[in-house]
């Protein structure tokens, strides 16, 4: 087997018992990237010198003895939101395409702190708005199960990245499903936690009362060991929750014996194809058969998630955007004799892709004098109605088992003339952000060669129920060792 | 609801974007169209619920009032389209006299 096959745990034993070197591992997934990326797309930067230079650095550590830590040696690609001190953080955004973070986001240090190596800049949606990759301003990231169609997104190129083993472990970020919706559409593990859990100091905001960072990988170990990493408590980020952190990889006990799953009914509606819930349904009747017990819970409000996100996270983003304005960094359009006002709007025209623009209208529409109200407030209001079914949920249950996207990925071009279609594609994921909960996406079957993602959603901070879950479930069955064939279908 | 001419440029002015003609065009259509979607929200009775702004009970998170290192002036202006004298240079905003 080649160290590409390998998980990211596999990968840290075979450094551990001096099988490999951190740097031949690096040099593998160097040399894979080579290989594939022409096809694939999903770095908007790879970093060979940095990589090496770190893994020589390590390898030298671990000759005169040290611990490099339980990442030491692993290659993580990072999407491109999350700030890398002295290299280019893009956001997938001409307004950014030329910006160099002067600091590193804390869960890059914490990666850093971990031993493990960052390969590349993973490509994304600009500023995170999208759930194809295709509004990266530079190129779409393709989906190695078929390079016709699109990995998903936001984090598309993070999940990319790990399908077609350029890196084992990736960070993505989720507002609305941008981490679980391309995990399902690429057959990779994807996480969002618990909001508050991960820092999000160096991240490029999008909506600060959405946005959180997690892990995209080939399974569930792999996964709860990077979010040992970049879970805890940072105090740059007055949202993180200060509280002491599970062992998130002792939580995969294998045992689920009687744990309560609970299937809301509203999540198997909305234009999910028949495909999905099949699959989903056949999944919850495998974690029976391990001992868990199916609940049907009604989430009445679950239909309404999708306008309120289109109200909360545009808002939000209109007023987190407003920091490009041509002076700090960043783009800047302006003609001799132009005003103030004439450079910003110029530097804005120029610098943000449409789908960007047309959030920031939303939301500057939703929050102006006379609206805020209407809009606003009242999804706000819609926002604790969906929290308290959620609430309601878990007093029968332990954990949400739904679909996480209602189709397999779609085909490029397919959806970019009506947004509101590629809305959909999030209707599954995005009632969760609502609420703040942990939630995780993992493959449960395949249609026509694609893969269908299962989410297992729990309570607040209950990461360890959603990851012994996933992980007694992928236990049992195949589907995270199918991989991906990079061609044309 | 659709929004008229002036309201989609009122609009565009609030949000600093220079639009074309063709995209105010199409911003009003567009804007309109996801407005439509937002009346489903009226539907609801939110009467006497309380709005959630975040989804923890974190309120007022305060430190010491310390120095800590910051960026340097020189790490802080080293993205900067345009710098003179150790400053960040804008357009006149003041009219002279």
């Amino acid at each position: 087997m080649s160290l590409i096959e390998l998980s990211a745990y596999q990968l840290t034993q075979q450094i551990k018992n001096k099988k490999s070197s951190c740097r031949e591992i690096v040099d593998e997934f160097l040399e894979r990237i080579d290989d594939v990326e022409e096809r694939v797309k999903a770095f908007v930067t790879v970093l060979p010198e940095e990589a090496r230079r770190r893994a020589d650095l390590l390898d030298k550590r671990l000759q005169s003895g040290e611990d490099i830590g339980p990442l030491g040696g692993v290659p993580v690609a990072v999407k491109d939101l999350l700030c890398t001190r002295g290299l280019r953080t893009t956001c997938s955004s001409r307004m950014l395409e030329n910006f160099v973070a002067p600091y590193d986001a804390h869960v890059v240090e914490r990666l850093a702190a971990d031993g493990a190596i960052t390969i590349g800049k993973a490509n994304m949606d600009e500023f995170a708005m999208g759930s194809s990759t295709e509004n990266s301003a530079f190129f779409p990231t393709r989906n190695p199960w078929d390079l016709g169609r699109v990995p998903g997104g936001s984090s598309g190129g993070s999940t990319a990245a790990v399908a077609a083993l350029e890196a084992p472990l990736a960070l993505g970020s989720d507002t609305g499903g941008s981490i679980r919706q391309p995990a399902a559409y690429c057959g990779c593990v994807g996480m969002k936690p618990t909001y508050g859990l991960v820092s999000r100091y160096g991240l490029i905001a999008f909506a600060s009362s959405l946005d959180q960072i997690g892990p995209v990988t080939n399974d569930v170990r792999d996964a709860a060991l990077l979010l040992q990493t970049i879970a805890g408590h940072d105090r740059r980020d007055t949202t993180s929750i200060n509280r002491p952190l599970p062992d998130y990889l002792s939580a995969l006990t294998g045992d689920i014996k009687g744990l309560r799953v609970g299937v809301p009914r509203e999540f198997f509606a909305q234009g999910v194809e028949g495909y999905v819930s099949d699959a989903v349904r056949k999944a919850i009747d495998k974690l029976c058969e391990l001992g868990a017990e199916a609940v049907e819970v009604s989430m009445p409000t679950t239909e309404y998630a999708l306008a309120t996100y289109y109200i909360i996270a545009p808002s939000e983003a209109s007023s987190n955007l407003a920091r490009y304005d041509g002076v700090q960094y960043g783009l800047r359009r302006h003609e001799p004799g132009d005003d103030i006002i004439a450079m910003l709007s110029k530097t804005r025209a120029a610098g943000f892709g449409h789908e960007v623009q047309h959030r920031i209208l939303i939301g500057t529409h939703a929050l102006s004098s006379g609206f805020y109200d209407a809009y606003y407030s009242k999804a706000q209001k819609v926002r604790t109605l969906i929290r308290r079914d959620f609430e309601k949920a878990f007093e029968q249950c332990d954990v949400l088992a739904t679909p996480t996207a209602p189709t397999v990925a779609f085909e490029l071009g397919a959806k970019t003339d009506d947004p509101f279609a590629m809305k959909l594609a999030d209707v599954c994921t995005i009632p969760v952000n609502m609420a703040g909960l942990p939630a995780i996406s993992l493959p449960c079957g395949l249609h026509d060669g694609l893969p269908i993602g299962l989410q297992l959603i729990g309570n607040l901070l209950d990461e360890s129920t959603i990851l012994r879950a996933a992980h007694a479930y992928e236990q049992a069955t195949e589907w995270h060792k199918q991989r991906a064939e990079l061609t044309k279908k | 609801m659709r929004l008229t001419p002036p309201e989609v440029d009122h609009i565009a002015l609030l949000a600093r974007l220079d639009l074309s003609p063709a995209e105010r065009e199409r911003a009003g259509a567009e804007l309109s169209q996801i407005l439509d979607h937002f009346e489903q929200l009226k539907e609801l009775d939110t009467e006497g619920v309380e709005p959630t702004s975040h989804v923890l009970p974190v309120v007022n998170v305060l430190r010491h009032d310390e120095a800590r290192p910051g960026l340097s002036r020189e790490a802080a202006l080293s993205n900067a389209p345009e710098q003179a004298g150790g400053m960040f240079q804008v357009p006149r905003v003041v009219e002279a006299e």
